[in-house]
């Protein structure tokens, strides 16, 4: 791991936007900044995993963290005992006996036999009859579950654990989703992945914005616990009430800015920790297996690589860690909003990040993440500032002035785009790039 | 038989009429998808965007014409401004060759290359779209809202069901028949549209036949252009326009392209017409066809809607990631123009 | 110095050089074969020759014309024709689309060129409506070979025209070579089934490792028994 100078100043300069940031609008904006930029990195070290390692498009990210999100709520919210007693075994055999017709329609396809043709007809006979048995059973269970106060739960709950094991559990979720999606798509071409990856990471969202029994759909779930304290105990806390006295602060703004520290604490031993793995396994024999592969598929196949269950492990492992960033986002959020989760934002953005940081070089991921996301809250600010003085030469009431002003936040989406375009043409290989073997 | 007759009607109003449309406007896009396919071989993930840009430039002409107080009706006024604004996205869709894509391409890069360049230009028009016209819902329909009135539709035929047909409606179908007509006749009819076609074929032999890239490639994107100006513009005629809502159709317009054979411009066409109707087919509640449909006065007692309405736009997720999964070269084979 | 002529040509795709300095030329009217084992260079030779390739040292020249620097869209309209050994028709064009995509630098009248073709090989001029991917091998051949004809070429060069094809199919393909030959067009081809292909040329070189082995008439070379015992099969 030799940080060589020019890494150092790269990340120097990065920390020092933050503190620019912290003096000029508020400690409180650059801890906000700070913790996301987090997140992303330990997202983006996931895209990279599988991009970088081994030259898988997926562009099913969104996905991902969504499901880590749902991890969140299914671990930390407290049970809604009516809910259970309403349909709650019901639903659960349902989402049995729907798994059940799944692997029922593999065993069908992998072992009756005939042709493909018949086989596949035979197999969605076998899905198809199962889907009816499942809504049959589900469907009055889900219709009891969400009569029950529909304006506060309507929905199972979760089981009550502390909030920090969702991001395991978020990351077991993903990983599972992961391993059956890249078991049917993983052979496919890279633009076709992208597109299939896309396609169920859209599917997925449809799912958790329409089944509410679950986790409320776009109700959303509001007030998920915290694994840091809350602000309104803290300002009651005597040592609180002292440094906000010996320091000048307000007690509201320091309460926040503990908060937000604890929160950056965790989530820096959970990013180290990721990175640390990720190197490892990068350096490992395995690591230099998977870059051989990406490199020279054929030849690799050919030397007896089994390339697709690489892939495989890959995309899961990959997968895992979104779906960990994605349960620490919704943690930090304290509410899990299916509808926010759009793919400009939890897909390409992240792209943007691998790609900006250097594909292929974990530290690359890291500071890309940073510097793309600072960028992505920052720009809103900056454009405005810049629109603001670029139309200063007209008039304070004209429309165009006024349009522009109201419209500047949307340039960050074009000032991504260019970001994107010009590293991929002037430096290809990203701000950090790949050590070469 | 009137009982027929009426289910036929709700049948027309609720599936063939919406699935005509819809499924024209994701043809039309699915046709410039695969246009890019099959020449430049790589997915274009900015064509929402593209569609969205081409909108929003014929709404921009749209709004200085009625300003002008010019008017087509009873067609919408958008149909004046939509020359404008196929110009102004064929000349950005060639300002981004030129400037992004030409490069890559002397390089021969890989295709995923130009896959994730198209995710920057998917940011940048976004961007731009919603810088300029901001983001929120425009209805710039104007002229006669109905060619045919659901009370009309009754008195004329003496129905229980009405059949509304907008003039949103009509135009789209209308427009997209005639450049389709227009498309099919330029890759079978003339010399360069035939080109096109040898250079989507077979690359190596289509310079040893002189055939020059240079011309073949500026061609596409003129073509891609001005489908994705049209396509954008009939379904924010149709359906309000709103720039959010033109990366949600990338998905389904990837869908109709791919089921019908990535491209294929017949597939591109029959593929639009699949994922419209499978979506409609599929979320419709036959309730009251049933009804009407049997003897007596019985009615079934749900719906009988095969999915949720909410899954709408699932459905065509669905269909693609299947067809991916089953025969990713589409229902007819692929790669061909 | 004949009408087409490569001399002493050194080159190859980058690496070591394929094209150790061989030599080969054709008269109009001429049929030249270029035969030899595999990794000879003949393919390479051939596409030398045609500026697919660019040729490290050496000259290629047409009708005294110095034309080693010119890409293969320019010695297309200077009159040479192409005909590859692989994927050489547009497979889902129809068989006149190909004739027409072959005549595609023509701006005049090219019914006529199209006609002489189709009465070359009659059996295209039937099947002018059908996508060539669905013909047989040797009628994809006969369109190959015909869209290289629809530019009105002075020299054809084939690569390996007979690959694929039965014995009959191959008797056929060569007659008709030598009809085009007989108009006065200049043909050269690289071919492995050496002994038929040397019966019809009028000259033939025989290539090993990038150099000329043997130069002569087709006829003298079928008679030398080095040649025949190296290179024919006794």
């Amino acid at each position: 791991m030799s940080l060589n100078l020019r890494n150092i100043l790269l990340f120097a300069v990065m920390g020092a936007l933050l503190i620019a940031v912290g003096v000029i609008q508020s400690a409180n904006v650059a801890l906000a900044i700070l913790n996301l930029c987090l997140i992303s990195a330990i997202m983006t070290l996931g895209v990279n995993i599988q991009w970088g390692y081994a030259g898988l498009f997926n562009a099913g990210v969104m996905g991902f963290a969504a499901l880590g999100g749902l991890a969140a709520v299914v671990v930390s919210f407290p049970p809604v005992p009516d809910a259970w007693s309403a349909g709650g075994p019901r639903a659960i055999l349902g989402v049995a006996s729907g798994a059940f017709a799944i692997g029922l329609a593999i065993l069908t396809w992998r072992k009756v036999p005939g042709s493909r043709q018949t086989r596949g007809w035979a197999a969605a006979a076998v899905a198809i009859a199962g889907i009816i048995l499942m809504r049959f059973i589900i469907d009055p269970a889900v219709e009891a579950i969400e009569a029950v106060e529909p304006a506060k739960t309507g929905f199972l709950g979760g089981l009550g654990l502390p909030i920090v094991f969702s991001w395991i559990t978020g990351g077991a979720f993903a990983a599972l989703a992961a391993w059956g999606i890249g078991k049917i798509s993983l052979g496919l071409r890279s633009d076709y992945l992208a597109i299939a990856t896309l396609g169920i990471s859209e599917i997925i969202i449809y799912f958790l914005k329409n089944e509410e029994w679950m986790a409320r759909g776009v109700k959303n779930v509001n007030g998920l616990p915290r694994p840091v304290p809350y602000e309104i105990d803290l300002q009651q806390t005597v040592w609180v009430q002292e440094l906000a006295a010996t320091f000048g602060f307000s007690l509201v703004e320091l309460s926040s800015i503990i908060v937000k520290l604890s929160y950056a604490g965790l989530f820096i031993v959970v990013l180290v920790i990721v990175f640390w793995l990720s190197e490892k396994a990068l350096k490992s024999p395995w690591g230099r297996m998977m870059r051989a592969i990406r490199d020279n598929e054929v030849a690799a196949s050919a030397m007896g690589k089994d390339v697709t269950w690489r892939h495989l492990q890959v995309f899961v492992l990959g997968s895992a860690v979104i779906g960990l960033a994605g349960a620490m986002l919704t943690t930090l959020d304290g509410i899990f909003t299916p509808a926010s989760y759009q793919p400009l934002r939890f897909t390409f953005l992240i792209w943007v990040m691998v790609i900006v940081g250097g594909s292929g070089n974990n530290l690359g991921s890291i500071l890309g993440g940073f510097v793309i996301w600072f960028f992505w809250i920052e720009a809103e600010p900056i454009g405005l500032a810049l629109i603001e003085f670029l139309t200063s030469g007209m008039a304070v009431d004209s429309a165009l002035r006024s349009h522009l002003i109201e419209n500047a936040a949307h340039t960050r989406l074009a000032t991504m785009g260019v970001v994107l375009l010009l590293v991929l043409r002037f430096s290809p290989r990203g701000l950090i790039p790949e050590r070469s073997k | 038989m009137t009982d027929i007759l009426n289910a036929l009607a709700l049948l027309g109003n609720f599936v063939i009429v919406p699935g005509l449309t819809y499924g024209s406007q994701l043809a039309l896009g699915a046709l410039g998808v695969t246009m890019i396919y099959a020449v430049l071989r790589f997915s274009n993930f900015a064509h929402g965007e593209t569609m969205s840009f081409g909108a929003m430039i014929t709404i921009l002409v749209t709004w200085w014409l009625q300003g002008k107080g010019v008017s087509l009706a009873p067609l919408p006024t958008a149909l004046l401004a939509l020359p404008i604004g196929i110009i102004g996205t064929v000349l950005m869709c060639l300002l981004f060759d030129r400037f992004v894509y030409r490069y890559y391409r002397r390089q021969r890069a890989a295709p995923v290359t130009y896959l994730i360049l198209s995710v920057g230009i998917l940011f940048i028009l976004s961007g731009l779209v919603r810088f300029v016209i901001g983001p929120q819902d425009r209805i710039f329909a104007d002229g006669e809202r109905f060619i045919m009135k659901a009370r009309a539709f009754k008195e004329m035929t003496g129905l229980d069901q009405g059949l509304a047909i907008k003039t949103t409606q009509g135009v789209t179908v209308v427009t997209a028949v005639i450049v389709v007509a227009l498309i099919f006749w330029f890759l079978n009819r003339t010399r360069t549209g035939k080109s096109m076609r040898a250079y989507s074929d077979n690359e190596d032999l289509a310079l040893l036949s002189g055939i020059s890239p240079a011309k073949v490639v500026s061609i596409t994107w003129i073509i891609t252009g001005a489908l994705a100006a049209v396509a954008g513009t009939l379904y924010g005629l149709d359906k309000g326009y709103k720039p959010f809502t033109y990366l949600g159709l990338v998905l389904p317009i990837f869908a109709a392209a791919i089921v019908g054979g990535v491209g294929n411009p017949l597939g591109a066409i029959s593929g639009g017409f699949v994922i419209s109707f499978s979506e409609l087919l599929l979320t419709f509640a036959y309730k009251r066809v049933i009804a009407y449909l049997t003897p007596g006065d019985w009615v079934p007692e749900g719906l009988v809607q095969l999915l949720a309405t909410d899954y709408k736009l699932a459905v065509s997720f669905v269909i693609l990631v299947i067809v991916l999964l089953v025969k990713p070269t589409g229902l007819f084979s692929g790669k061909t123009l | 110095m004949r009408f087409l002529q490569g001399e002493s040509l050194y080159g190859g795709y980058g690496g070591a050089d394929i094209l150790q300095g061989c030599s080969i030329g054709v008269n109009k009217g001429e049929i030249a074969v270029v035969v030899g084992p595999n990794g000879a260079g003949k393919s390479t030779a051939m596409k030398a020759m045609f500026g697919m390739l660019s040729v490290r040292e050496g000259s290629v020249e047409l009708d005294g014309q110095d034309i080693s620097e010119l890409p293969p869209q320019e010695r297309v309209t200077l009159g040479m024709g192409f005909v590859p050994q692989n994927a050489n028709v547009f497979t889902s064009m129809t068989v006149e689309e190909n004739l027409e995509m072959g005549a595609f630098i023509r701006r005049d009248d090219f019914s006529p060129t199209m006609e002489q073709v189709f009465s070359l090989f009659p059996v295209l001029a039937e099947k002018r409506s059908q996508p060539a991917g669905e013909l047989s091998g040797g009628q994809r051949q006969q369109v190959a070979v015909g869209r290289a004809l629809m530019t009105q070429p002075s020299v054809l060069m084939l690569d390996e025209p007979t690959a694929g094809v039965s014995p009959i199919v191959m008797d056929e393909l060569f007659d008709r070579i030598i009809e085009i030959a007989k108009t006065g067009i200049a043909i050269l081809m690289v071919e492995q089934n050496a002994r038929q292909a040397l019966e019809i040329a009028d000259r033939g070189f025989v290539l090993v490792q990038g150099r000329n082995r043997y130069t002569d008439t087709g006829e003298a070379l079928l008679a030398d028994p080095e040649v025949r015992r190296a290179f024919l099969g006794g």
